[in-house]
């Protein structure tokens, strides 16, 4: 005998974001102009936003070593406080001067990809411990199956690192490194490998 | 404890055996650009669970017509016309309101105006490729565009995509994000595309296939496709046992 069942439904299936990604999500970039004044997610910041102006560099690297130029990376983070702006954030209201989102193609030439945003504050764990400061990384490009989840840190909170329950959970701690970003003036910088010794660490959350 | 509607938790997990594996050989581009080591998994945090949200004032009046967003004035794009709409649910199938559709595809040749798409197929002067909207309180969305072709691509000798129109998702929370194609009801090229065919359950592909729905056609003018997107669940916290410091 059949009893009930569940309504639930299937998640639509990912198919890759392909090698012309950018025509939809930065046309402005790749000379499709007049149609949005200006592409979605590059500016995450004005100059009222509170806290430590930073810029972060990626770069992202597949299994043969070369740099990728045909990818697009969206980030998603924190304010200076730690909290985000967002109606599901429910210990207070984000600076409103801060989007806290920000996507870009990379650099045609170079395939760096620059963020102008700040350093963001500490969120809480499931448990109410302290994260240390990270940024939310979503990668999409030619190749990738499924947009690609990871997280970015910052070498300069070393203390704030050591203790954080993400990082903590890697069953070989030594592939923290792959994830936390090096400090050179106000420039964070990290290279997000997809494959190979390095390979950073992708999440499934 | 009081009766009040649950708050919202996290995300239903993935169903990494639904989407397509991340080293997917019969399509090329996957060999060295699929992570191989084994993923990282820690329940929701505020990181997860929150995401940006769009408000309708971003968008402009032509931002959900292709046919029009890039044309000269008095012109449009070349092609079969179409409507397609639908609706983004979520896994506990309810509506999501507010969420931001980005969508882009090639012109009625099968061509991309874009530098790095060097196909025969002219470009269309009157078609850029690319539209957005944000659903309704229901979940609604529509847009008008052309029917875009069939193109070849560099994967195998002979490789052909299917009809498509790529689609990117925002839900309510980051790890909602999705990116993901929409086929034509009927097309038979789809069976033979080596990026279909990273897809493992039938029923996944399926999914992804737009039905011709003639009662939401335009007559004299353009014909309708129904393409329903749904977005991962979100769990209610039923009984929670509340932490200290949460």
């Amino acid at each position: 005998m059949k009893g009930q069942t569940l309504t639930r439904l299937k998640e639509s299936a990912s198919q890759t974001a392909g090698p012309y990604v950018h025509i939809g999500l930065t046309p402005n970039f790749c000379g499709i102009t007049g149609v949005y004044p200006e592409d979605l997610g590059i500016r995450m910041v004005n100059e009222k936003t509170k806290g430590e102006r930073i810029t972060v560099k990626l770069r992202l690297i597949d299994g043969t070593g070369s740099v990728t130029k045909d990818a697009l990376i969206e980030i998603w983070q924190a304010d200076a406080d730690g909290l985000y702006n967002s109606p599901d954030e429910p210990r207070g209201k984000a600076d409103p001067n801060f989007t806290g989102w920000g996507r870009q193609p990379s650099d045609p030439e170079t395939g760096v990809f620059t963020f102008e945003t700040v350093k963001p504050g500490r969120v809480p764990f499931m448990d109410g411990r302290m994260q240390a400061p990270h940024i939310s990384l979503w990668i999409a490009a030619r190749g990738i199956n499924i947009g690609l989840q990871s997280r970015l840190y910052f070498g300069d909170e070393e203390q704030a690192n050591a203790e954080d329950p993400v990082l903590s959970r890697l069953e070989h701690p030594s592939r923290a490194a792959t994830l936390i970003a090096q400090r050179d003036g106000n420039t964070y910088s990290l290279d997000i490998h997809l494959q190979g010794e390095k390979e950073t660490v992708f999440f499934d959350v | 404890m009081k009766n009040a509607r649950p708050t919202r938790g996290g995300f239903f997990q993935r169903d990494r055996t639904w989407h397509p594996p991340a080293f997917a050989p019969g399509y090329r581009s996957t060999v060295v650009r699929s992570p191989q080591r084994a993923p990282l998994s820690f329940g929701n945090t505020l990181s997860e669970i929150t995401g940006p949200v769009f408000g309708h004032s971003m968008l402009g009046e032509l931002d959900n017509d292709l046919i029009l967003n890039y044309a000269k004035p008095g012109e449009s794009a070349i092609g079969p016309r179409i409507v397609v709409y639908g609706q983004v649910l979520d896994e506990n199938a309810r509506p999501v309101p507010n969420v931001l559709l980005e969508f882009w595809q090639a012109n009625a040749g099968g061509r991309y105006r874009h530098k790095k798409d060097g196909y025969l197929a002219p470009l269309d002067p009157n078609f850029g490729g690319c539209g957005r909207t944000i659903t309704d309180e229901d979940g609604h969305y529509s847009f008008r565009t052309v029917m875009p072709g069939a193109y070849p691509w560099p994967n195998g000798i002979n490789d052909w995509r299917p009809a498509h129109i790529h689609f990117a998702v925002f839900g309510h929370g980051f790890v909602q994000r999705l990116i993901t194609q929409m086929y034509f009801e009927g097309d038979p090229m789809i069976a033979k595309c080596p990026i279909v065919r990273t897809i493992p359950d039938e029923r996944a592909i399926q999914s992804l296939i737009a039905a011709l729905d003639m009662e939401a056609t335009i007559p004299m003018d353009a014909r309708a496709y129904k393409f329903d997107i749904v977005l991962r669940g979100r769990r209610s916290t039923l009984f929670e046992n509340k932490l200290e410091g949460n």
